[in-house]
């Protein structure tokens, strides 16, 4: 198993997600080619199938395109796109957690906005 | 090249009162890699020396592209079959085999063969008797990967290899399979770390077929439902429990099969933790029949 991904979620999902991270950070932009399937399949220890079916995911969410016989490119506003949708799962994922731990342990939300106002370095 | 299906219906070999396989049916699509996985004696040996065509079903048929494979040279050229060749080639020299194969394999690829023996250090002037297990392995390795058939299978023939050769191969494997894709059937019952490799995955057990499904649909088939043991206890009725453990009041149960999402947000939501389970973890639970049958009598595993 490869070290770069866990038994959490696929490993298909894991690799868009590695891509989509990789759009966000601005290390790949709109128009750039994206390593082929075999090379991450090889720089992974991973079915190329694989690596195959999280290409397939992010073609048909519109972040990557095809160009036959050359290979995978980044489409135009796929940063934008993925930064809004990272954004309706930041709430669900991050902040709607915390806000489950802070409940169960006497936190109440006036003292997390307080904290998160800068308020908590003060005291 | 287009590696043919391999397909197997009601497959079962007999050695005297021995059941080595039992009404095995399955289909492999052309130019994927299979794991095929099962504990020691499961049958993965049988089932690989009919495809190599070494015997004969006792019942059932198994063919490559529609052809039976025992006795059958156009057949078993298309196979390669690599595991650990016994004392047949000790008095040979490395060169010796290397030369042998390339007359036995129509599609022999002797600079590959050349590129693996220097990659795995193996001495080419050495008798075979001389050398060491690892070497040994790495050898059948070569002799399979160069062969290029469209069938290629390894039967725990790269188990003598030390890690910094495992993972060699792994990489050998891949950039070959790249260039030159075909059916690779990797045996094995040590998982880890050739999971990944994977497309789809076959589970023998006691010599019958347990499962054959995408690897990744099998790995999203397996919970770890941790928690208060009541609400474990409700989470899990209904669910197939493969196993379970207990530390005081906490009660953690492996389960296998579909679990939706709302499901899981409801288990959430009651304070259990779901992990998911490692491939070698679900294969061990599965293929454990003495716990299951000791969970399902409520006896302790």
């Amino acid at each position: 198993m490869s070290a770069a991904f866990d038994d959490s979620t696929p490993i298909y999902l894991q690799i868009a997600e590695q891509i989509e991270d990789q759009i966000l950070r601005g290390d790949l932009r709109e128009g750039d080619q994206v390593m082929s399937t075999n090379q991450y399949a090889a720089f992974y220890r991973i079915n190329p199938a694989t690596v195959a079916k999280g290409f397939h995911q992010l073609v048909a969410d519109g972040i990557l395109y095809k160009k036959r016989g050359i290979g995978m490119f980044v489409s135009e506003g796929a940063a934008e796109t993925l930064r809004a949708r990272r954004r309706e799962r930041f709430f669900s994922d991050v902040v709607d957690p915390m806000l489950e731990e802070a409940r169960m342990i006497g936190v109440s939300p006036d003292e997390i906005i307080a904290r998160i106002r800068g308020a908590g370095a003060r005291r | 090249m287009t590696s043919p299906d391999v397909v197997a219906r009601g497959l079962t070999l007999r050695y005297g009162r021995t059941t080595a396989l039992d009404d095995v049916t399955f289909t492999l699509a052309g130019g994927r890699i299979y794991g095929l996985l099962g504990r020691n004696g499961a049958g993965k040996t049988s089932l690989l020396s009919l495809l190599a065509g070494f015997r004969r079903p006792s019942g059932g048929r198994l063919t490559v592209a529609g052809a039976e494979p025992f006795e059958d040279p156009q057949v078993t050229e298309q196979v390669a079959l690599v595991r650990d060749p016994g004392p047949l080639y000790d008095m040979w020299r490395v060169s010796e085999v290397l030369d042998f194969a390339a007359r036995m394999r129509p599609r022999w690829d002797a600079a590959c063969a050349e590129r693996l023996v220097e990659r795995f250090e193996v001495p080419l002037r050495r008798r075979v008797m001389t050398l060491s297990h690892g070497k040994k392995s790495a050898l059948s390795i070569t002799v399979g990967l160069a062969a290029r058939a469209p069938i290629t299978a390894f039967d725990e023939a790269y188990l003598g290899l030390d890690a910094p050769s495992r993972y060699a191969f792994y990489d050998e494997l891949l950039a070959d399979y790249a260039t030159h894709p075909r059916t690779i059937i990797i045996s094995t019952h040590l998982i880890e770390e050739v999971a990944s490799l994977f497309e789809e995955v076959l589970i023998l057990h006691r010599g019958r077929l347990l499962l054959h499904e995408d690897s990744d649909t099998l790995r999203s088939r397996g919970a770890a439902v941790t928690g208060p043991a009541a609400a474990v206890d409700r989470f899990v009725d209904g669910l197939t429990a493969l196993g379970e453990r207990r530390l005081g009041p906490t009660k953690s149960v492996t389960v296998y099969g579909e679990l939706d999402g709302e499901r899981t947000r409801r288990a959430r939501a009651a304070g259990l933790d779901i992990d998911p389970v490692p491939l070698q973890d679900l294969f061990v639970h599965l293929t454990e029949d003495d716990a299951r049958a000791a969970a399902a009598t409520g006896g302790a595993s």
